[in-house]
């Protein structure tokens, strides 16, 4: 059985190209069953087809027709090992644009469930998805956000905890503001009110959003009400002051700042319980998570590499699975003889005695030259010990 | 031989203390804290079986005691990982008051003790278990006025180096006093059931001790929230702290 991976990602090809050969988990699957005995991973980074003893030349031809270009410059192909920790590493988060994002361990899992592989295949994959998870597990890696707007639902995460029931007010129809407010809802929190600069715009937001439509003018008297306030105006000026927040709260406000020039007066992050994060503090916080990730990262190749090394080591002991199968076959064989010379001479409940007997025998026999040969395998020894089984036994015939 | 318990338990204490330093080496830290305080547990044990009665009435005993109780308060959420850093704010103290214990003589299986008397061991008892509560509130508002402060500044920091939510920390500060003061309460009858019994006028350690009360009273019944919560429960723990001190001026004598 032969390991083979041919794809192309965004480390060698432009958006251009990779959008022409994104494909839909249906399509991507009926390419996998065109080529025979394959997987195909497609996402908005990568189209990666992973074959087991299929042509390669065939993948490629395919994945070039899909692009209506031919791909040698472009694509990658990689075998055996190198395609074994190709897949590890893509579970794993590793070779993402993000290292860590997880989504990719759902779209790996996906592309995998959605044919039916080989034995290699199948293998392959459910390391993969094994890895992606201890590396989730066992790393920090994905636990801190990646870009602007799910950082500002981490940081009222941080003054909040849970934001189940937390009061949400989006100011603006920025698209950022409007991505944070999105984390801000799938972590719990309500979108109570959305205010633009004219009615019909907070009409329009609030259908988009579900919360009660206001205009700026309505802001200060709504504050009393929320926990976060979101903004991401094109205002040229500041859409709140300081002296519009009410003075006597008990629960902190929390402001997120994306618009620039900036709708919030910076005044506001002194008043006692306020907290505000303006776009270059969101940056700043995404820009050390994002090199906490890339510490985190390394931990992570170790642990690809671990577990790169477990493929190679059971890829090695299939190599001495057809031997080690003869061996017990043969023995088999030479015990039923035996026990055949018995029929007759012996009573059914000698018979079953004899049978356990020489059963157990056997298998203590043969435990430790197949545990030996396994061992081998790992190493560069295998099919040598292979050959050597076979011609002491006289099994050359069984291969 | 009791004190041979002290060994086991100030080593996990001590390993805690580093420990917690490392998100990696953080659940090392929790069983540090988990093996010492069963060890302090066995300790105390074996001081109360050899003394036949209660062994922490010396301000030393009662400092062996009160660690014990500070630990086993913190062991109620010490193995959350978000609060790896309250272990960082506590354990070193344990690890410290507890060292301070024993060369001050109260890790000792000493003389059989004659202070036998129930309202002396509900006294110190309830008392050493809100001094205990109020000194983890501390470390609570210690942490939330850290974790205020940075998201003040707007630390780049803040997501990689995790603190507890800020109302969980607020939170459980609060629940922490409301549990300690009636605890300080039965402690502060059951000395002056004790104290009319035996005699003797008022001294400046009830007298402080009353004023700790009134302290945590007043968070009670005002519940302030936000950073003067935090402060009032830092400054009640400084009362603790003097009272603890003035316990070595023979207020069981």
């Amino acid at each position: 059985m032969t390991l083979a991976l041919v794809g192309l990602s965004h480390h060698v090809a432009p958006v251009e190209l990779r959008e022409r050969v994104t494909l839909g988990l249906d399509a991507a699957s009926e390419l996998a069953r065109e080529l025979g005995d394959a997987v195909c991973l497609s996402t908005c980074n990568r189209t990666e087809l992973y074959l087991a003893d299929a042509d390669d030349e065939q993948a490629l031809a395919a994945l070039g027709r899909i692009a209506g270009e031919p791909l040698d410059g472009v694509a990658y192909r990689l075998h055996e090992d190198a395609a074994a920790l190709h897949l590890f590493r893509v579970a794993a988060g590793l070779d993402s644009l993000v290292p860590g994002e997880g989504e990719i361990l759902g779209q790996v899992r996906s592309a995998y469930e959605a044919v039916t592989p080989g034995p290699l295949l199948d293998r392959v994959f459910r390391q993969a998805l094994a890895v992606g998870k201890r590396v989730r597990t066992e790393t920090a890696i994905g636990e801190s956000p990646a870009s602007v707007s799910s950082a500002a639902a981490a940081l009222a995460a941080q003054v909040f905890g849970d934001l189940r029931g937390r009061r949400v007010l989006l100011i603006g129809a920025g698209r950022i503001g409007e991505l944070a407010a999105g984390n801000l809802a799938s972590r719990g929190a309500e979108i109570a009110f959305v205010a633009n600069r004219t009615a019909d715009g907070a009409r329009e937001l609030a259908q988009r959003f579900g919360g009660a439509a206001l205009t700026l003018d309505e802001l200060p008297a709504r504050l009393g009400e929320v926990d976060v306030v979101v903004s991401s105006t094109s205002a040229p000026e500041p859409v709140l002051l300081a002296g519009d927040i009410p003075g006597k709260r008990r629960a902190p406000l929390f402001f997120i700042d994306i618009a620039v020039p900036r709708d919030l007066d910076a005044a506001i992050a002194r008043l006692d319980g306020c907290f505000l994060y303006d776009i270059d503090d969101l940056e700043a916080v995404v820009a050390e998570t994002l090199s906490g990730r890339r510490s985190e990262a390394e931990r992570a190749e170790q642990l690809v590499a671990e577990e790169a090394e477990r493929f190679r080591a059971w890829r090695a002991s299939l190599d001495v699975v057809p031997a080690i199968a003869s061996l017990r076959a043969h023995a088999e064989e030479i015990r039923a003889a035996e026990l055949a010379k018995l029929n007759g001479r012996v009573s059914d409940d000698e018979r079953r005695t004899i049978e356990s007997v020489t059963a157990q025998i056997l298998n203590k026999l043969l435990h430790l030259p197949t545990v030996r040969m396994k061992e081998a395998a790992v190493g560069a020894d295998g099919a040598a010990y292979a050959n050597a089984v076979r011609h002491l036994f006289g099994l050359e015939d069984d291969v | 031989m009791a004190e041979v318990l002290f060994w086991p338990a100030v080593l996990g204490y001590g390993e805690a203390a580093f420990a917690y330093a490392t998100v990696r080496t953080s659940r090392a830290a929790t069983w540090g804290v988990r093996l010492g305080w069963l060890a302090q547990t066995a300790l105390l044990g074996a001081q109360a079986a050899h003394a036949g009665a209660f062994p922490w009435s010396t301000w030393a005993g009662s400092l062996n005691l009160f660690v014990w109780l500070v630990v086993g308060a913190y062991l109620i959420w010490g193995c959350r990982p978000r609060y790896r850093l309250l272990g960082l704010a506590v354990m070193p103290l344990a690890l410290v008051l507890f060292v301070v214990a024993r060369i001050g003589g109260g890790t000792r299986a000493g003389a059989h003790s004659s202070d036998g008397n129930l309202f002396l061991v509900l006294h110190v008892g309830f008392v050493l278990a809100a001094f205990a509560g109020f000194t983890l509130a501390a470390a609570l508002a210690g942490l939330y006025l850290w974790q205020e402060r940075r998201l003040k500044r707007r630390a780049a920091d803040i997501l990689r180096l995790r603190l507890p939510p800020l109302a969980a920390l607020e939170r459980l500060a609060s629940r922490t006093i409301a549990v300690s003061l009636p605890l300080l309460t039965l402690g502060l009858v059951a000395g002056v059931v004790r104290q009319r019994e035996r005699g003797g006028s008022i001294d400046a350690l009830e007298v402080l001790t009353v004023l700790t009360w009134i302290v945590y009273g007043g968070f009670l019944a005002l519940r302030p929230t936000g950073r003067r919560a935090a402060y009032l429960a830092v400054c009640g723990f400084a009362l603790v702290i003097v009272a603890r001190l003035a316990l070595a001026g023979g207020h069981f004598a």
